[in-house]
């Protein structure tokens, strides 16, 4: 037959191929910095979290609750003028124990695992969640459903980001 | 509408980390696509081709740089873009340039080198979650389909088992691919005890960081009558993008998979696929997301899937075989090229050209679905002889 | 086979050199809105597909197709991203249609060049990495290296490019939208800081903020969303090599303009294009591209551009009108968008809508975008008001 499968090329190279030199490298990294736009939704997302508050918008189409908040709804796309307080509380809808870091090194051994988790927040539509952290649990403590709560870092460190919470932890 | 037929398909082989650049891989993976249906670069009309994000290589505007290893020097030359799901929706993308009779003949060739990436290509997905509400958490790119596995878990009482067995399944299947980068069996005791990354994943769960490149031909159906007595023809395609606010969304079930299949399946007239298809590839990154896929493209109903994966119906002598390539998980990951993969092996199964791997009873009818950007996009492609 | 597509909408926001009241989801959400808006109100559920048009680094985010479908209401829909000028993008939605698989398309692109720190280095990052980045240079080197040599091949003298600025800055003041409207002499342009010989700063486009969104449509759905809708006759896109040092022809001529138009004039119809086209917006992000282009581009031959130019040739009211919105000299650079405000501009014209710079009797015009230093691809568009 004449048309078999066809393969060529992808020569594996071994780290010592890389290490001995036989292979040349060129290393650049990229010297730019970005600095976003927040916006009007989410500049007033932050603000709201450097008083300890969250905040959501409210679509008076399908009365949807988002968060996080934005200027317009995307389903019914109309723009969403009105503001609404949510908790700073909710339920994990799922988690996970992660035991490397972002740049994919493993954490040491002394570190926690990090603990990510969607968290369906209180007052927001059902299903409307963020991504955070989780923490003051125990890993094998965590199960999807649980009550949990913002633990909030001190007013005079707070400095309009997400991270301004610390964590959830378990109410 | 106007009728696209695949003709030729090649690839390099997956590997770790590849001496040759990504323009000599785009290269040596086109070149072998052209010799396998007698073609030169004279013939190519124009070029669609893929590759996931810059930041592995380190360049801006990285789809012009690869562009001359895809054979585009003085062509039409136009990049897709859809994360993970670029090396199908390359295809898609591919079949829009000759469906709609602008053009005639189209290269699809993607390309993918992890390796370049320093310290590791992960960390290079920091950047895909929301520069404002999610990067200060310092997410790992890992998160996010722990996070999901874990809900699809918990929504059917599926284990960590269960989810091994893709891995060793595809991982067995991979064995017989001629590309594939991996050269051992493993045990779903060896998935299972494998480092814990990011619970429920662990490091077997998860397909390998690769180099490697992918193309296919797709032309006209004047041109493909004159080029082959078996034509793969392009029945359908579909794609679809779901909102950038994933965490609202209820992640145990791929509605985007769900509503690109559709899509898919309407254009190539099929009404039941789980029984109308005979081979499916979907996209496998990690064990659990072939099932996600499965029931997401109607192959499998929803909550049950794991119970035909033990029954061996995906199996390659099962009703129906699911990545008889031994997909990403067996053959290897590099993102966009991974996908091209999973076409050219419905284009060499429905050829009966797929040697070890065959699938047996003359299969007429295969679907390939790739995903990517933030969980969020699937895109389809029907195949049939 | 051959369906007739349709411009059936189009709206813009932003347009700034910097944009920061919204953020780029809330700029493109706007631009869509008015989108929509132009094409009968049209909601986004009832449009079957979308494509925009970015790169990456230009975003500072990796796999920029995420944050597409919110902002412009496709949620669930087909949606792709195309790392291309946005008339490369236009193309694939244009493509979409004539498959018949859909039957109304949204194209968009956007610029927030503004929040980036380092456009130049950028810039560097897209050269290669083995051959030119070790030089270190800043990469204007490359538009310098074509400049001189376009000059040497054709004959065109600088001043001709330089009046190609006083010409756009100049038209851009009867452009509400155009950033950089000014009146200035020969000599500003010719006696400005030299950035790399013989291109000086004054010879090279500012950076602007915006979104454009556009919508097309089959020739069925176009006569159901609009009374005006304007018709893509041809379309063209090629790149040359990305290999500086491989351009033997594409230094001083620009090949991927030549064989861009080649095709869209082909499946236009179109065997004259100075006698059978009306006016163009032809990519002018640098002074000697315009003229570069317009050879290339087989609206004159090789170096009389320059000379026509001096005549009156391509002012407002000359035989062939270039550029009549500003262009990115006088209106700025709108990056990956470039595309769409180049063909934004055409639009208006030929449905009468261009305000205090409006042409008369138009009834077929030419878009041409390219993607900057250091590519070699660019795209063409004929748009008519005829079917």
């Amino acid at each position: 037959m004449e048309d078999k499968i066809k393969v060529a090329g992808g020569t594996g190279l071994s780290a010592q191929d890389i290490s001995s030199g036989k292979i040349f490298l060129t290393e650049d990294s990229l010297d730019c910095t970005y600095a976003w736009d927040t916006g009007v939704a989410v500049n007033r997302y932050l603000e709201e979290l450097k008083k300890g508050k969250i905040i959501a918008t409210r679509c008076r189409k399908c009365k949807r609750i988002m968060l996080p908040p934005r200027l317009f709804c995307e389903l019914c796309f109309i723009p969403c003028p009105d503001w609404q307080y949510v908790q700073d509380s909710g339920i994990v809808n799922t988690y996970s124990i992660c035991y490397v870091h972002w740049d994919a090194s493993r954490i040491g051994k002394d570190e926690k695992p990090h603990l990510p988790a969607v968290i369906e927040i209180d007052g927001a539509a059902p299903g409307m969640g963020i991504m955070h952290i989780l923490g003051e649990v125990e890993p094998q403590e965590i199960k999807i459903g649980m009550r949990v709560k913002a633990v909030w870092k001190p007013e005079a460190e707070r400095s309009g980001s997400i991270t301004d919470i610390k964590y959830f932890k378990p109410c | 509408m106007r009728k696209v037929a695949i003709v030729g398909a090649g690839m390099t082989k997956f590997v770790r980390r590849a001496l040759e650049t990504p323009k000599e891989l785009s290269y040596e993976a086109a070149k072998i696509t052209l010799d396998s249906c007698g073609l030169t670069l004279e013939d190519v009309e124009c070029i669609a081709h893929g590759t996931a994000p810059d930041a592995f290589d380190g360049l801006h505007q990285n789809g012009e740089y690869m562009v001359d290893g895809c054979g585009g020097w003085n062509k039409p030359t136009m990049r897709v873009y859809v994360g993970g799901g670029t090396g199908i929706h390359a295809v898609v993308h591919g079949w829009h340039h000759v469906a709609s009779g602008l053009f005639d003949t189209c290269l699809v060739v993607c390309e993918e080198k992890m390796s370049s990436a320093l310290p590791h290509a992960q960390a290079f997905f920091l950047t895909i979650f929301d520069s404002i509400t999610e990067r200060p958490l310092e997410p790992n790119l890992l998160w996010i389909f722990a996070l999901e596995m874990n809900r699809y878990m918990e929504r059917y009482g599926y284990t960590k088992e269960d989810m091994a067995l893709v891995a060793v399944k595809n991982k067995l299947n991979g064995l017989k691919h001629p590309a594939s980068q991996f050269t051992e069996e493993v045990t779903v005791e060896d998935v299972v005890n494998s480092e814990m990354m990011a619970y429920p994943v662990s490091r077997l769960d998860v397909s390998p960081v690769s180099d490697g490149a992918a193309a296919l031909l797709l032309v006209s159906e004047r041109v493909a009558r004159r080029l082959t007595d078996k034509p793969v023809w392009i029945e359908g395609v579909g794609w679809s993008l779901d909102t950038a606010y994933w965490a609202t969304r209820d992640l145990y079930y791929p509605r985007y998979t769900d509503t690109a299949a559709r899509m898919a399946y309407e254009m190539a007239g099929i009404r039941e696929p789980d029984k109308e298809i005979h081979i499916a590839e979907p996209y496998d990154p990690f064990g659990y997301k072939a099932l996600h896929h499965m029931e997401g493209l109607q192959l499998s109903p929803r909550g049950k899937t794991v119970q035909l994966l033990h029954d061996g119906h995906f199996d390659i002598d099962g009703n129906l075989p699911m990545c008889p390539s031994g997909g990403l998980l067996g053959v290897g990951n590099p993102i966009a090229a991974a996908g091209t993969m999973k076409v050219c092996e419905l284009f060499w199964q429905l050829r009966g050209e797929a040697d070890g791997r065959q699938v047996p009873g003359n299969p007429r009818l295969g679907v390939a679905q790739s995903w990517g950007d933030l969980m969020q996009v699937s895109s389809v492609v029907v195949t049939g002889i | 086979m051959d369906k007739k597509v349709a411009i059936v909408g189009i709206g813009y926001s932003g347009f700034g050199s910097t944009t920061p009241d919204l953020s780029y989801r809330e700029m493109i959400f706007e631009a869509a809105t008015k989108c929509y808006q132009d094409a009968g109100g049209i909601h986004p559920q009832s449009i079957d597909s979308f494509v925009a048009s970015s790169e990456d680094f230009m975003e500072g985010i990796s796999i920029a197709d995420e944050y597409v479908p919110d902002q412009l209401g496709a949620v669930l829909k087909p949606v792709h991203s195309i790392t291309g000028d946005s008339l490369q993008g236009l193309a694939s939605a244009m493509m979409q249609i004539k498959t018949g698989q859909q039957s109304i398309v949204a194209a968009s692109a956007f610029s927030k060049v503004s929040n980036l720190s380092n456009h130049d280095g950028l810039v560097t990052y897209a050269t290669d990495p083995f051959y030119i980045r070790p030089f270190n240079e800043n990469p204007y080197f490359i538009a310098g290296l074509e400049m001189n040599r376009y000059l040497h091949e054709t004959g065109t003298t600088r001043e001709q490019c330089a009046k190609v600025v006083t010409k756009n800055r100049s038209n851009a003041l009867n452009n509400p939208s155009a950033l950089y409207g000014a009146r200035i002499e020969l000599e500003d342009v010719t006696e400005a800081p030299v950035l790399s010989y013989p291109l000086g700063i004054y010879d090279m486009s500012g950076h602007l903020d915006g979104s454009i969104v556009v919508l097309l449509a089959s020739e069925e759905r176009a006569r159901e969303l609009t009374d005006k809708p304007i018709w893509i006759k041809g379309i063209g896109w090629a790149t040359d090599t990305p290999n500086l040092d491989s351009r033997i022809d594409g230094m001083g001529s620009a090949v991927y303009a030549r064989l861009a138009a080649q095709k869209a004039y082909r499946m236009a119809g179109i065997n004259n294009p100075f006698n059978e086209i009306d006016f163009a917006e032809i990519d002018d992000t640098f002074s000697y591209k315009e003229l570069q282009h317009l050879e290339a581009l087989n609206l004159c031959g090789p170096g009389e551009a320059g000379k026509l130019l001096e005549l009156g040739c391509f002012a407002p009211d000359g035989d062939f009108p270039v550029n009549v919105s500003g262009g990115s000299l006088g209106g700025g650079y709108l990056h990956e968008a470039n595309g769409l405000q180049r063909l934004m501009e055409t639009v208006l014209q030929l449905r009468g809508e261009a305000g205090k710079r409006q042409l008369h009797d138009v009834e077929t015009g030419l878009a041409f975008a390219w993607r900057g230093i250091p590519t070699a691809t660019g795209a063409a568009v004929i748009l008519s008001t005829r079917p």
